[in-house]
């Protein structure tokens, strides 16, 4: 039943990653995108980890694409959708994205993972467990984090603006 | 929830996330077009998530799950800086083709 889930879940999310790259228009390489994370959210689930499931969907589906899909209808980019490399360039890269799946898929078959020592899953990925760790160890990383959103306001609001 | 990990290897969740990671690079190698090239960084980024998380699950460490919380923070404040300097490049250029933007390049 959890191995159809993943299975479920890992077709749609390549499926549709190699969909965000394949489509010709912009809008619909964003919503396959979307989709992409709600299948991701899934497998967040599926590991037991709630609070990122749904700080995923919030933060990546909500704002993130929302900001992707506004820029994209804002530069109205429909029209000039034949941005492609050339032929050569093309079979280059897949064939170089290809060769480092490879590369990855064989060290990782020759690793022995699966001494991890845990046999089942906790409470782990509670807001409540992520929430203490949050605010107990990683307080100071944190505070900062805030800091960063402030300045990549101020960024953006400074390179919106007609004249600098 | 707890048959998870007898009935999923931690391998699966390894080849699932590296495939992605691979789409990720082939679409910046593939395309000229700076937001979708945009996108398949956030990809990326995803699958690493995916990655941490399924690593922290079947160690049973809270780390991952906060590491994932802060990429996603600079994931949010990439695109929102990211986003802006395109459409100042648009606003200059007329053009969000990256082969047009070669005044570095000499």
């Amino acid at each position: 039943m959890i191995l159809t889930t993943f299975y479920i879940l890992s077709a749609i999310a390549i499926v549709c990653a190699l969909m965000v790259v394949l489509s010709k228009n912009p809008v619909h390489s964003v919503l396959y995108l979307v989709t992409c994370f709600f299948a991701f959210s899934g497998h967040y689930i599926l590991m037991n980890a709630q609070f990122l499931a749904v700080v995923n969907i919030i933060v990546y589906a909500g704002a993130i694409m929302v900001l992707f899909l506004f820029v994209v209808m804002m530069l109205n980019l429909n029209k000039q959708n034949q941005l492609d490399k050339s032929n050569v360039a093309r079979l280059a890269s897949v064939i170089g994205a290809g060769a480092l799946l490879l590369i990855i898929v064989a060290s990782v078959k020759s690793a022995e993972l699966d001494i991890l020592g845990v046999t089942q899953l906790g409470e782990l990925g509670t807001v409540q467990a992520i929430g203490k760790e949050l605010f107990s160890t990683y307080l100071l990383p944190f505070e900062i984090s805030s800091v960063l959103l402030f300045s990549a306001i101020v960024g953006a609001i400074l390179l919106g603006k007609k004249e600098i | 929830m707890n048959e998870t990990i007898q009935s999923i290897p931690l391998n699966y969740y390894i080849v699932l996330s590296s495939a992605l990671f691979c789409i990720g690079i082939l679409g910046v190698l593939v395309k000229r077009n700076a937001i979708i090239m945009f996108m398949s960084i956030e990809l990326m980024l995803n699958a690493v998530n995916l990655l941490l998380v399924a690593f922290s699950a079947y160690s049973q460490n809270p780390a991952g799950q906060t590491f994932v919380f802060f990429i996603m923070i600079i994931a949010a404040v990439e695109v929102a800086v990211g986003l802006a300097i395109l459409v100042m490049i648009f606003r200059n250029v007329h053009s969000i083709d990256i082969e047009k933007l070669q005044n570095l390049k000499w």
